[in-house]
């Protein structure tokens, strides 16, 4: 069963005070917003691109503590990796790092909001930039998220 | 009488009360303005029609249709009783109160608002009395004007008179009680100006009925909208009420069984009122479990059901008041506010804050409670909300409060 027990820990509650990577970047080679509706989380995500690698990414928007904590540390595992590393990021890579894999059904859109908006952003970008016919699988893995 | 009733006499009703939730917890259920928990008179009425009287209404001549029939239609009677209607044609029987005004919106609203026209609603409306009314405003190229709230969450009022002194105003739509703020709104004023500049009023009476003394006679309004499952009663049923003159002069909403008097190849003739609006199979099992509802809040007596509001409203406003850090909405005036308390405490978010204190059995809401005009006047993206019913206690308000404590120590407050 899943529960709730104990998610407000230490590392949660400093990074819904002190998120990572917030904010904006100005003209990025990558950018994606995404909501929501439920509960009113939203969240714009930031790239820029060079020699395929992430060499800078922030998040912007206002979310409750999960959505918070979930998205700095998704853009600490992102920053510095290649398209193809981002592409294999799985929702355990960021949930296992907070200690939430047992987030109860009604929270995990909380955590995930965020790993969404990067895939879709990753998928646009392969899409219209790069042309590339293949990024179809990672925006039917991106909707699948939740 | 009022003597005799007592909140544990009518938990007793209430079997999921004594539910256990999280970890074995006590359930303390303070999500009552989302939906109201139900009562065994309810439950067994329901289970009675389908065990005993399982038949579809109005048209078969054997036994069980009969008694179904009877079950059903006594159930307009007795909302007639409950709100002082006179005449039992003019109610309706829809899915809830977004259907009823839906039902206007697409009848009436699309027959009477032309080019220019002005609808009036309020800054506090649940989207279910917005978003029909800028379908039909689109539809029409007519304007949709809000009235605004002061930081009390009370009506600016004045601004009614200047949407009124237009002339083009066909409509006020407005809740007579916020689902947010639990702000009620002055319907005597709101009336009195709309009957001196001649406009139609529809009430969103969803927040209303459960939980006071409505008297449609009093009210003077041309359409009213309720639901079932706030006031005890099951989920799926509704009413809209309006006055029969309008009624008459509306097109159908929906077309098909039971709302035709003669159906020839390419013309049809409608049913007499209320049945022109109950086109197909009604949700009769649920309407006669309404009937069940109406029994018990009449027993109770609607002052019994606000005065034990206002008890528990005004002990929960003391407590969260004395909380660091607790902004409470809406008007600290408990005559004008029903038992309704949205709250944001410090910097913890409303999910935050509801997932740690449903931990401990406690169901509050969390969100934007379908109002987001409402959040954006009052600049938040979401709030928590507490909302009383018969059943809650004191003692439960308390469990609230430590949770909130907890709350609290988890964010460092």
């Amino acid at each position: 069963m899943s529960s709730n027990a104990n998610i407000y820990h230490e590392m949660i509650v400093e990074y819904s005070r002190h998120p990572s990577n917030f904010g904006k970047i100005e003209n990025p080679d990558v950018t994606y917003h995404d909501s929501n509706p439920l509960c009113g989380d939203s969240i714009d995500i930031f790239m820029n691109i060079s020699d395929n690698k992430v060499s800078d990414i922030k998040f912007n928007g206002r979310g409750c503590a999960i959505c918070m904590a979930c998205s700095s540390v998704m853009t600490e595992i992102v920053k510095g990796k290649t398209i193809d590393e981002v592409k294999k990021i799985q929702k355990d890579d960021i949930l296992g790092e907070l200690g939430l894999q047992n987030l109860q059904a009604v929270r995990i859109k909380c955590a995930l909001l965020s790993l969404k908006v990067l895939k879709y952003g990753i998928y646009t970008y392969l899409a219209n930039k790069l042309n590339d016919t293949n990024a179809d699988a990672l925006k039917q893995e991106a909707s699948a998220l939740y | 009488m009022q003597t005799a009733i007592s909140v544990e006499k009518i938990r007793k009703d209430f079997p999921i009360l004594k539910r256990k939730v999280r970890n074995d917890k006590q359930l303390v259920y303070f999500d009552n303005a989302a939906t109201s928990q139900k009562p065994l008179q309810v439950i067994n009425a329901i289970s009675d029609f389908y065990t005993n009287h399982n038949s579809n209404i109005h048209r078969a001549v054997h036994a069980l249709a009969e008694e179904a029939t009877q079950a059903y239609e006594t159930t307009r009677d007795k909302v007639a009783q409950f709100l002082n209607i006179m005449d039992r044609q003019e109610i309706v029987f829809v899915r809830g109160t977004t259907e009823a005004i839906n039902l206007v919106a697409y009848t009436w609203g699309r027959q009477n608002v032309k080019e220019g026209d002005i609808i009036v609603t309020t800054e506090y409306e649940h989207h279910s009395n917005i978003v029909p009314w800028q379908l039909l405003t689109q539809e029409k190229g007519a304007k949709l004007e809000y009235i605004g709230i002061n930081d009390d969450g009370e009506l600016l009022l004045d601004q009614l008179d200047t949407y009124l002194a237009t002339g083009r105003v066909k409509l006020v739509a407005i809740s007579q009680m916020s689902n947010v703020l639990g702000t009620i709104t002055d319907m005597p004023e709101v009336m009195r100006k709309c009957k001196n500049a001649g406009v139609r009023v529809l009430v969103d009476g969803a927040q209303s009925v459960p939980h006071m003394k409505v008297d449609m006679q009093q009210l003077g309004c041309d359409f009213f909208a309720f639901s079932a499952h706030k006031m005890l009663g099951p989920t799926g049923v509704g009413v809209l009420w309006a006055k029969k003159e309008l009624l008459e002069q509306m097109i159908p909403f929906h077309g098909g069984g039971d709302m035709i008097r003669e159906v020839h190849k390419y013309e049809t003739t409608w049913n007499d009122l209320p049945y022109k609006f109950e086109a197909g199979t009604p949700n009769i099992a649920d309407v006669i479990g309404f009937s069940a509802a109406l029994d018990y809040l009449n027993n109770l007596g609607m002052d019994y059901v606000r005065n034990h509001e206002i008890e528990i409203t005004k002990y929960a406003l003391e407590k969260m008041s004395a909380i660091k850090g607790i902004k409470v909405y809406g008007t600290k005036d408990i005559l004008k506010r029903g038992g309704v308390i949205s709250f944001n405490f410090a910097d913890i978010h409303p999910h935050d804050l509801a997932t740690i204190i449903d931990e401990d059995g406690v169901a509050i809401r969390s969100g934007h409670h379908c109002a987001q005009v409402l959040m954006e006047r009052l600049d938040v993206a979401a709030t928590s909300r507490a909302s009383f019913y018969i059943y809650n206690t004191k003692e439960e308000v308390d469990i609230l409060i430590n949770s909130l404590d907890r709350a609290a120590r988890l964010f460092k407050l």
